[in-house]
């Protein structure tokens, strides 16, 4: 378990051939307009060599980085949850029949899925997505047909972007669980880690030797200097209770006047799970289709029944949006919402940053608020 | 097995409540669901219109009724015009039960109060029925009854029936009354003046969140517990399962650990706007 691998740069491709061959669809990081998603990769060419990325609030760029380094790139705005919780899927199809109908279930498509690349935050994410739609008193046949056979071979961060904090949210930078190999990226191999059974028999599969004290000593090193120089920070000491007791601080008015109320942050966010059922039907009005799509809770509808809309304003949204993620989540699935990957300070037009709004919130924070 | 996919039901029976307000009487076509359709008083079903969606609905009959239910369907919104139309004879979809139910074990041997407000509260008319179907098991009954205006006063007949029964009490009031209006004028709070229980009554409520706030105020202040207080609220429940996110209400899913709940549980927050 503990024993480290090197792993050659240059066998990274054998390993990927290999998922191939073994029926796995393999993803990886991948450019694709200027920014970073996870895709197809059929050999390590593939995936932006050399390149690194500037991420700030509101802002992506992706530079020239070090030559030769495959996982320069921290993240990008698309996560893993596309993969499982499909963006737009059919759940049930039914079709008129005489005075009535017939429902049936659609099966989930349910490619076996392999991973790599992943970083830890993405992970945890992976976890609280596996709560919420594998372990609650629902289980989402959708969701686990392609999660469960799914491969992760993580990478271990030595950089974080600006926009990372996931040292405060526990998750990163180093993956500790949910992988089946974890890679560290030196300058001429990977040290290796290998979890469980699966991770096991690709070790033996490609015959790694063990990495050196050297080696391992700096891989530890460089995810250990990552954590150190993380720069922000988002601090959890007074969740939830900060956010349910602060239903009526003034920030949330101040943030309600930048924020756009567009949905990216809830689109980028690994864990945000939001989704809603529209009813496709065949224009000669005999099949239906019932689609699930995600939604988000800035959408001006999500909270809206016959007559009454609950939150009419983008205050009430953005409230309902953080208090959730970084509070009554904990209550509902025993876990933060946040994994610390910075995407929705990214990929926000307008540069909101939750971290920067939690401690806004703490500051103003009343002194009456128990009642 | 998708919790998503709903079952075939076929509608025994249409009745015609009031103008845009249907009572639909069905069963599952599949006679081994029939026979395993379980509920508790204030559950509801997810029905479905084909082609059109889906909405929550209460079931309002009696739990007692081997693999019958129904639901009264009030004519608000795309959906329910469709439910509308629907006839007996015809096969719609549904799934459930869902969600938590009255408190109606709790209440045995108690005297109960029962707040409603606004247009036709059907999971209130479905709780007093189940009480009045068990008459003897239960206490003093007192149903207090808000409307905007006398028209919204729906099955006017049944309150005026309840009032008639033995140890039973109807408090009726509106905030704009009109020339045939007999009873109070004024918010539903008003009634509480009247009201007299021991503080070991149970109260059950359905309405608009803002006569329940103060209902519940008042209650607390006749020395009744907040856990001897039970509301039914009303959210954006979609999926029925907590999977999709609409309906939650701070750390509750409306539809899972809802759509009742006891006072207690929602108290903290119950006075915030738009939460």
């Amino acid at each position: 378990m503990n024993e480290t691998y090197k792993l050659p740069k240059e066998r990274l491709d054998d390993l990927i051939a290999h998922l191939w061959s073994e029926g796995y669809r393999v993803l990886g990081p991948r450019e694709r307009q200027g920014a970073v998603v996870f895709d197809d990769v059929r050999r390590s060419a593939d995936m932006p060599i050399g390149l690194r990325e500037e991420q700030e609030g509101g802002r992506y760029r992706l530079l020239p980085g070090k030559a030769g380094e495959i996982f320069g790139i921290v993240n990008g705005p698309g996560s893993l949850k596309p993969f499982f919780f499909a963006p737009d899927e059919t759940l049930v199809e039914t079709k008129r029949e005489g005075r009535g109908f017939t429902a049936r279930e659609v099966a989930p498509e349910s490619p076996r899925l392999a991973f790599i690349g992943v970083r830890a935050c993405d992970l945890a994410a992976v976890a609280v997505q596996d709560r919420i739609f594998m372990h609650d008193r629902f289980r989402d046949a959708h969701y686990a047909a392609r999660r469960e056979d799914a491969l992760f071979i993580a990478v271990n961060c030595t950089r974080s972007a600006a926009t990372c904090f996931c040292v405060s949210m526990g998750t990163g930078p180093e993956a500790k669980a949910g992988f089946d190999l974890a890679l560290t990226e030196l300058d001429d191999c990977f040290v290796v880690q290998s979890r469980g059974e699966r991770g096991d028999a690709l070790i033996v599969w490609l015959a790694l030797g063990s990495a050196d004290d050297d080696a391992t000593a700096l891989a530890a090193n460089g995810v250990r200097a990552c954590a150190e120089g993380m720069k922000r920070h988002l601090d959890t000491s007074d969740l939830p209770a900060l956010l349910y007791e602060e239903i009526e601080n003034p920030r949330w008015k101040d943030v309600a006047s930048r924020c756009l109320s567009c949905t990216n942050c809830t689109m980028v966010c690994p864990t945000c799970f939001c989704n809603t059922v529209v009813d496709v039907t065949e224009i000669d009005g005999n099949m239906s289709r019932r689609v699930r799509q995600w939604d988000s809770c800035f959408s001006l509808e999500h909270a809206r029944i016959h007559g009454v809309n609950f939150r009419p304003h983008i205050a009430n949204r953005y409230r309902q949006w953080l208090t959730h993620k970084l509070a009554s989540w904990i209550d509902q699935f025993g876990t933060s919402g946040c994994v610390g990957c910075g995407r929705c300070i990214a990929w926000c037009p307008v540069a909101i940053d939750l971290t920067e709004e939690v401690a806004a919130i703490r500051s103003n924070r009343s002194t009456r608020s128990k009642q | 097995m998708t919790p998503y996919l709903m079952q075939p039901a076929r509608i025994i029976a249409r009745r015609t409540e009031t103008e845009g307000i249907h009572t639909f009487r069905m069963r599952y076509v599949d006679p081994e669901l029939r026979k395993s359709f379980r509920f508790n008083a204030g559950q509801f079903n997810m029905l479905y219109a084909f082609g059109v969606g889906e909405v929550p609905m209460s079931i309002v009959s009696d739990p007692t009724e081997p693999g019958i239910f129904e639901h009264t369907i009030r004519r608000a919104g795309r959906v329910t015009g469709v439910m509308a139309q629907w006839k007996a004879g015809e096969i719609v979809g549904v799934r459930g039960p869902y969600g938590s139910g009255w408190p109606v074990e709790d209440a045995r041997g108690r005297d109960v109060v029962i707040v409603t407000g606004g247009l036709g509260c059907a999971p209130a008319v479905g709780l007093i029925n189940y009480i009045f179907r068990r008459r003897a098991d239960y206490g003093e009954l007192h149903i207090l009854h808000g409307v905007k205006t006398p028209n919204d006063l729906l099955y006017r007949e049944r309150f005026d029936e309840w009032r008639r029964a033995p140890r039973t009490r109807v408090y009726l009031t509106t905030d704009r009354p009109d020339k045939s209006w007999r009873y109070r004028i004024g918010v539903v709070t008003n009634l509480f003046d009247e009201l007299e229980v021991p503080p070991s009554a149970i109260v059950m409520m359905c309405g608009p969140e803002v006569m329940m706030r103060y209902a519940a105020r008042s209650l607390m202040h006749k020395g009744i517990g907040a856990d001897s207080i039970y509301l039914s609220l009303e959210r954006r429940m979609e999926c029925a399962v907590g999977l999709c996110g609409h309906c939650q209400y701070r750390e509750h899913f409306v539809c899972k650990t809802g759509p009742i709940f006891s006072y207690s549980q929602v108290r903290q927050f119950f006075t915030a706007e738009n939460l």
